[in-house]
């Protein structure tokens, strides 16, 4: 066990987002919730997955809907209570003995924090994705076959529902819905866990590897090189791409932010292409027409100098990016997480190849 | 009939005098002074005493200035703000003043109250005012705050709550109590429009006293029937009495009113213009003779805010910046020997190797003893001028849209070590009176509004929903100073949000149209 302080917070809002692969939104607001709960409440703690008893129960906790909502009217502070509260209930559990993210992201990395500090309850070190990605069902512990219900939802204004759905799917259309009613944006917890469960089907550690990782980025003791190589190393990934975008083409459909960007190499990389789809989040990765990089793997944007997050939403002309990519939980890689999140899910008609394979391919080709 | 331009910069404060031709008749450059005041009746002076013409022709005066900019970086003369956010009870979870440094909150005395108000994304109601709330606060903050901030949860696309709380607080404070309207200042993004919103409530005082200031020195030279503005940071023009509604638009017009000037001087209304100053360059974007706007969040004084700003990028090299050899690498600036160039660059019969002393190296520019420079390697100074090249290049290529070469036209003390070709651009235009541009872009602006709100197509269609916030930005420029009948749209902007069910697109509309 150990405390997270506001240094913690800090890092872990930057490391997130970094896992958040352009998606889950931005995390200035997310971080100042965080820190206003852990100033008026006291720092959290963070229980790793080793320290939970396989009897007690958890649930997580995230903000479901638009993020452009959510940098205009975000939650009063004690919704988490009150649906939290209410599953308990629901599920006629006395004691919650913990809450976690259900991805990594900006913003849904730090909900949980606020809901620990204003219940007093810990955090245990491990998220349902190790990524971000757009819909309910995407969770390692859907494909564990966990149900994601009973689920509560509830608004600022006191509204609150539980949904039990027949499967996880219908769960994501459901409240999906609800939440464009409450104004497009909805606090949810879902997938009710015990502790034996998140032993077997949550991503370990996830907390503390998005801490590590924000520490490197905002480290100032160190060059770019050298941290770009220390954060390559902590997280088993692949410096794919340095580039400038020349070109992104958006639309926008079924309320998803979808599109390409065009890269122009730079550096080492002057006289490659690279070309990123995103659907919220970066799923596929082109370096010369050849794909070495796609979901559920993680294809993470970075500003070239400072290594900072870049989140789809702030895309443009002219950026100096690097591209970095990152095996995916191993279990994304099973049939049912290739399924549930592959490349065939989001449209692209490729056979999941992992992302080792393609880098491996690439530079054999290359020599 | 004559117009005069002063832009009060960090260095120096220059007043220049226009004929109604718009031709440049006279330009003086004196130190700014502490207390500005003082350099802007210097240069005054100066001016007049040199242009030497018939004071009663004089018709407009434009100042451009730095004060409000300074009061927040120096934390003076700000004025205490209560800020009333309505919302209850959503955003309860970050409070107002949140992540602000915490000198600034005391100054600002940190007064807040969350009231019940607030809009959805779609405009339905988020909560009901409550007017008993609002002057029960009020009766609190009695005698504790100078200014208030009124920032709604989406005011951005209904605004009414806003003004009915502006109208309830004249009521109790009187019909002269200042009050900032977030709808009127800042976008989308409660907190950053907040903050805009209190720093501009904060100014309430700074821009009295820089009105007055200037009115003052005017009268003092004998100039009485004059109208009198002030420049905003995207190039156009307020009267005072708008100034004192929204004094953060003054903030970052120097660079603009540089730009802008840069635009005149050349006569080409779409390019880059890149300024030299002896530290720093800053390079804008023109889009048909204003300059480009900043899309992400701008921080003013460690404060994360979000209203209009110019697109700015600085880099660290200008006319005084220190070269140096770092093993077999070049390095040119950041840091510059900066006003002591006269007497530490080479040739000056200094011993610091500056980006001034290559040039004259080059042949590129005559200042100094190019003797003191001979012994130079030419294939090094070579090598440097392809690093500033390289330098500029790159902060160049930040700033363009897309990969196609620009236009760049080069202002400022420092344009000399610019060297005559750049990849990535087309072509260089230079101007004699690069010198004063500032001075010149204050002289020149025009007046604008601009409009801002998220529109649902499918309810409002979208030539309805075009046609309303053209003319809420009319009235706005009407508001501000501008001939209604002159009055030409200029920019539109339409963004579609992600994840709304319905077709919700965020639309800008920007007006302009001369002065009164």
């Amino acid at each position: 066990m150990r405390y997270l302080d506001q240094a913690a917070i800090e890092h872990i809002a930057i490391g997130a987002a970094f896992l958040g692969t352009g998606g889950g939104g931005d995390p200035y607001i997310g971080k100042l919730m965080a820190l206003s709960a852990i100033e008026k409440n006291g720092p959290v703690k963070l229980y790793s997955v080793d320290e939970i008893a396989d009897d007690d129960f958890f649930i997580p906790a995230a903000m479901m809907g638009a993020p452009s909502v959510l940098v205009e009217k975000f939650p009063h502070g004690d919704e988490f209570v009150k649906v939290f509260q209410k599953l308990a209930q629901y599920l006629g559990k006395e004691k919650i003995a913990g809450t976690y993210p259900m991805e990594a992201g900006g913003v849904n990395s730090m909900i949980p924090i606020v809901v620990a500090a204003q219940l007093g309850l810990p955090l245990i070190d491990c998220d349902g994705m190790g990524r971000a990605f757009p819909e309910l069902q995407m969770v390692t512990f859907h494909l564990d076959g966990i149900s994601a219900t009973p689920m509560a939802i509830t608004d600022e204004k006191g509204n609150i529902g539980i949904f039990e759905t027949i499967d996880n799917k219908w769960t994501e259309r459901i409240a999906r819905t609800a939440t464009v009613e409450m104004g497009a944006s909805s606090l949810v917890s879902l997938y009710p866990t015990t502790g034996a469960q998140i032993k077997q089907s949550g991503v370990h550690h996830i907390v503390t590897l998005s801490e590590k990782i924000g520490e490197i980025i905002a480290s100032k003791d160190q060059e770019v090189n050298d941290k770009l190589q220390s954060l390559l190393k902590l997280a088993d990934g692949y410096e794919l791409f340095q580039g400038k975008i020349v070109d992104v083409i958006r639309e926008t459909k079924g309320g998803f932010n979808l599109g390409k960007m065009n890269l122009e190499g730079i550096e080492s990389y002057k006289n490659d292409q690279m070309k990123v789809h995103f659907q919220n989040e970066n799923l596929l990765a082109e370096k010369n027409e050849q794909v070495i990089a796609m979901t559920p793997d993680l294809i993470c944007l970075v500003d070239y100098e400072t290594l900072l997050p870049v989140t789809t939403e702030s895309l443009k002309y002219g950026k100096r990016v690097r591209v970095i990519g990152l095996p995916a939980h191993e279990k994304w890689r099973t049939a049912k997480g290739i399924e549930t999140a592959g490349p065939k899910y989001f449209g692209y008609e490729y056979e999941y190849t992992p992302i080792e394979e393609l880098v491996k391919k690439e530079v054999a080709e290359h020599v | 009939m004559y117009k005069i331009g002063i832009d009060v910069g960090g260095t120096n404060t220059d007043a220049i005098l226009l004929d109604h031709n718009s031709q440049l008749i006279y330009s003086v450059k004196s130190p700014t002074s502490l207390d500005i005041k003082t350099g802007i009746e210097k240069s005054l002076q100066q001016l007049l005493e040199g242009a030497n013409i018939d004071k009663t022709k004089i018709t407009h005066a434009m100042l451009g200035t730095t004060q409000c900019t300074n009061a927040i970086v120096e934390r003076k003369k700000l004025a205490k703000v209560g800020v009333i956010r309505l919302g209850y009870p959503a955003t309860a979870s970050v409070l107002p003043y949140t992540a602000w440094p915490a000198d600034m909150i005391d100054k600002l005395s940190g007064n807040y109250a969350i009231a019940h108000g607030g809009y959805e994304y779609d405009g339905q109601l988020l909560s009901a005012l409550d007017q008993q709330e609002i002057t029960k606060l009020l009766e609190e903050w009695r005698g504790q705050v100078e200014s208030i901030a009124i920032v709604g949860v989406f005011s951005s696309i209904k605004n009414d709550q806003e003004l009915q709380v502006r109208e309830w607080i004249q009521e109790v404070y009187g019909e002269e109590f200042p009050i900032s309207c977030s709808s009127l200042i800042g976008s989308v993004g409660l907190i950053e429009r907040e903050n805009a919103t209190i720093l501009n409530a904060a100014l309430c005082k700074v821009i009295e006293t820089t009105t007055q200031g200037f009115v003052q020195a005017l009268q003092a030279e004998g100039i009485f029937d004059v109208e009198v503005y002030l420049c905003q940071n995207d190039g156009t023009l307020m009267s005072i009495d708008y100034a004192k509604q929204f004094p953060i638009l003054t903030i970052a017009c120097g660079p603009t009113n540089s730009i802008r000037g840069a635009s005149y001087l050349s006569q080409i209304q779409n390019t880059m213009v890149l300024d030299v100053g002896g530290t720093t360059s800053d390079i804008g974007v023109l889009q048909d003779g204003f300059p480009r706007e900043s899309s992400v969040a701008v921080e003013v004084g460690d404060i994360r805010t979000n209203f209009r700003m110019p697109d700015i990028i600085s880099v660290g090299l200008g006319g005084g910046s220190i070269v140096r050899v770092n093993g077999n690498k070049i390095t040119v600036g950041p840091d510059s020997v900066g006003y002591k160039i006269s007497e530490e660059a080479l040739v000056f019969g200094g011993s610091t190797l500056t980006t001034t002393d290559i040039a004259v190296r080059l042949g590129l520019a005559d200042v100094g003893d190019s003797t003191l420079v001979a012994h130079i390697d030419e294939a090094f100074a070579k090598a440097v001028q392809e690093e500033i090249s390289s330098l500029l290049e790159q902060a160049i290529d930040k700033m363009k849209t897309s990969s196609e070469d620009v236009s760049l036209v080069l202002v400022g003390g420092g344009g000399i070590i610019v060297p005559e070709k750049i990849r990535g651009v087309s072509t260089i235009v230079k101007s004699e009176y690069g010198g004063v541009a500032n001075a010149i872009g204050a002289s020149i602006a025009q007046i604008s509004g601009q409009y801002e709100q998220i529109y649902i197509y499918s309810k409002e269609p979208r030539e309805e929903s075009l046609k309303d916030a053209q003319n809420k930005a009319v009235k706005q420029a009407v508001l501000a100073g501008a001939l209604e009948d002159t009055i030409e749209l200029v920019e539109v902007e339409e963004t579609p949000l992600a994840y709304h069910p319905e077709n919700a697109t965020r639309l800008k509309v920007k007006v302009v149209g001369k002065m009164v």
